[in-house]
């Protein structure tokens, strides 16, 4: 099994987030795989393990993502590709990964369901669109028999399973696999691993970030005593009007 | 400008999501409809009540699936006879899904997770979610076609006693379009949709069990409210995935979110700070929640929440 794993770049969760110069301020910030993706990979790296084949993995970034791409080989894939550029928008980014994919008869293509930093969840679905493939997302369960792949999909409520014909392009999230951490193994191995990097493939017509606002700062939190919660109801309906 | 709004049905109810997504639209521009699977006319002449002037139904009972391929198609189908501009939709499971494969095939610019009207004063800018709730983005999209997906509670609904007119829409599937095929659905009938919600009642470890969830099912029946839980409750199989609120889970944002025994840590958070009101119930007057939170109650869970059940009957 052939299966390509795309990872975004992003800024650790627990991250404060400023803007300077309308642009993400990245001093002192510890970026990490996007934790969606991360699932992704983790799975991938179970198939492969159980089946046989290759896992590669895809970023489009700048050097400065090239220490997540060594994780993500650390953990377990076996070469990487870095499409060398500055990713303005999904589109853009889907159609870096369909320009790699389109010749490489990967069986699946497997991702997080957003990036946590854009949080577009589209890349999933304009990669499947534009190789004209399937596309199953949130994707909280997969497995594959033969030609065949059974995933689960977050609904409303519950969750629907669905059954595809290979290839196909999941967008992932938990529970689909457990997280992996690199061991001492495995960041040596990847060191020695082939990351490639490539040119990006010129694309028109994106949307463009004009600016970034934070939200408003919220007031005091107004405390009620444990014992007083007629109070609690009057001020929920009276002050905040939601009951 | 001529929009098509794509609208959704929960037991042949058209979802409230939906019908603020018609509102939105119907603020942007002239509003069609598109609908699909078995949903009865009554029911879909309703969205007249909220801007729209025509409904197109594709009543093909295969759509009842929600196939994301399949949808895909027919809402493009559905602009090239309504000759719409600007496609809206509101998040769902599935629209988050349909909305990227929509714009490659009407060829349009696409925006997600959007949280306010556009301005058009100069263009045509959209303000967003980004950081996972964390930071607000203004995005210019370029001039031609559109598909924006909004979240909840960006408009009010004013509903009129206006009627749309319904027509059926045809549309020449093939095989490919439905590739997915669902094989089983796992759904909780009868409880209140989480993502739909207006009140949330969540909990946390601080439960102690599985056990002890009966008093947050008998607040959140009280309230009328849909019950969530925070990341450690799910992943310790104490309640099912679909409850969990947070980064990696659910992201609500509902009139009343409250939180019981659960600490506040920031990738909970990001799943509920759009939240109109958050109340905080939790025994540790330190907890990060208090900081959150616009009501807080420090206080034993296991006590507060009987006399909060009680205060609210009254």
């Amino acid at each position: 099994m052939k299966i390509l794993v795309c990872i975004s770049h992003v800024p650790d969760t627990t991250t404060k987030i400023k803007f300077v110069d309308n642009k993400l301020d990245t001093n002192g910030v510890q970026f990490i795989i996007g934790p969606y993706d991360d699932f992704a990979l983790a799975r991938a790296v179970e198939l492969k393990e159980a089946s046989g084949g290759t896992v590669t993995v895809l970023n489009v970034g700048t050097v400065d993502t090239e220490p997540s791409i060594r994780k993500a080989l650390a953990i377990g894939a076996d070469n990487a590709v870095r499409v060398d550029a500055e990713p303005t928008d999904s589109l853009f980014v889907a159609k870096q990964i369909v320009a790699h994919a389109a010749s490489e008869n990967y069986d699946m293509i497997l991702m997080g369901r957003e990036s946590s930093d854009f949080n577009s969840g589209l890349v999933h679905g304009l990669v499947g669109e534009l190789l004209g493939w399937p596309s199953i997302a949130p994707a909280m369960k997969l497995d594959v028999d033969g030609s065949t792949a059974k995933l689960s999909r977050e609904i409303e409520g519950g969750h629907e399973d669905v059954e595809v014909q290979l290839p196909f392009v999941a967008g992932c999230q938990e529970p689909i696999a457990e997280w992996k951490i690199p061991n001492m193994r495995g960041i040596m191995m990847a060191r020695k691993k082939p990351l490639e990097v490539v040119e990006a493939v010129a694309v028109e017509g994106v949307t463009a970030y004009q600016s970034f606002e934070l939200p408003e700062e919220k007031g005091e939190c107004k405390m009620v005593d444990a014992d007083q919660m007629d109070e609690l109801v009057g001020l929920l309906k009276n002050e905040a009007r939601v009951l | 400008m001529s929009v098509l709004v794509f609208i959704e049905a929960d037991n042949g109810v058209v979802k409230k999501s939906s019908l603020e997504a018609v509102a939105y639209g119907s603020k942007v521009g002239a509003v069609t409809v598109v609908a699909m699977g078995s949903i009865e006319a009554s029911e879909l002449a309703k969205v007249g009540n909220y801007g729209a002037e025509k409904v197109l139904h594709c009543s093909d009972d295969r759509l009842n699936d929600g196939v994301i391929s399949a949808t895909a198609k027919l809402i493009a189908e559905a602009v090239g006879q309504s000759g719409a501009e600007t496609v809206v939709m509101s998040r769902s499971s599935l629209v988050d899904a349909v909305a990227a494969r929509v714009a490659i095939k009407i060829g349009a610019s696409v925006v997600t997770n959007v949280q306010d009207l556009p301005d058009t004063s100069n263009g045509f800018v959209v303000k967003r979610g980004v950081f996972t709730g964390k930071a607000f983005a203004f995005v210019s999209v370029p001039d031609g076609k559109k598909v924006i997906t909004v979240t909840k509670n960006v408009v009010q609904l004013e509903p009129t006693s206006s009627e749309a007119a319904i027509e059926e829409i045809s549309v020449a599937f093939d095989d490919a379009d439905f590739g997915v095929k669902r094989i089983g659905v796992h759904k909780q009938e009868g409880d209140i949709l989480l993502p739909e919600a207006d009140l949330v009642v969540s909990a946390g470890r601080g439960m102690k069990g599985p056990e002890n969830w009966q008093m947050i099912e008998d607040l959140a029946t009280t309230l009328g409210a849909a019950t969530a839980c925070s990341k450690p409750v799910s992943d310790m199989d104490w309640r099912p995935h679909h409850e969990h609120v947070g980064q990696t889970g659910i992201k609500v944002a509902p009139q009343l979110y409250i939180a019981v025994g659960i600490s506040g840590a920031i990738q909970h958070l990001a799943g509920v700070n759009s939240s109109k009101v958050i109340v905080a119930i939790n025994k540790d007057p330190e907890a990060p929640f208090f900081k959150a939170a616009d009501y807080g109650v420090v206080g034993d869970a296991f006590e507060v929440v009987p006399k909060l059940i009680e205060a609210i009957k009254k």
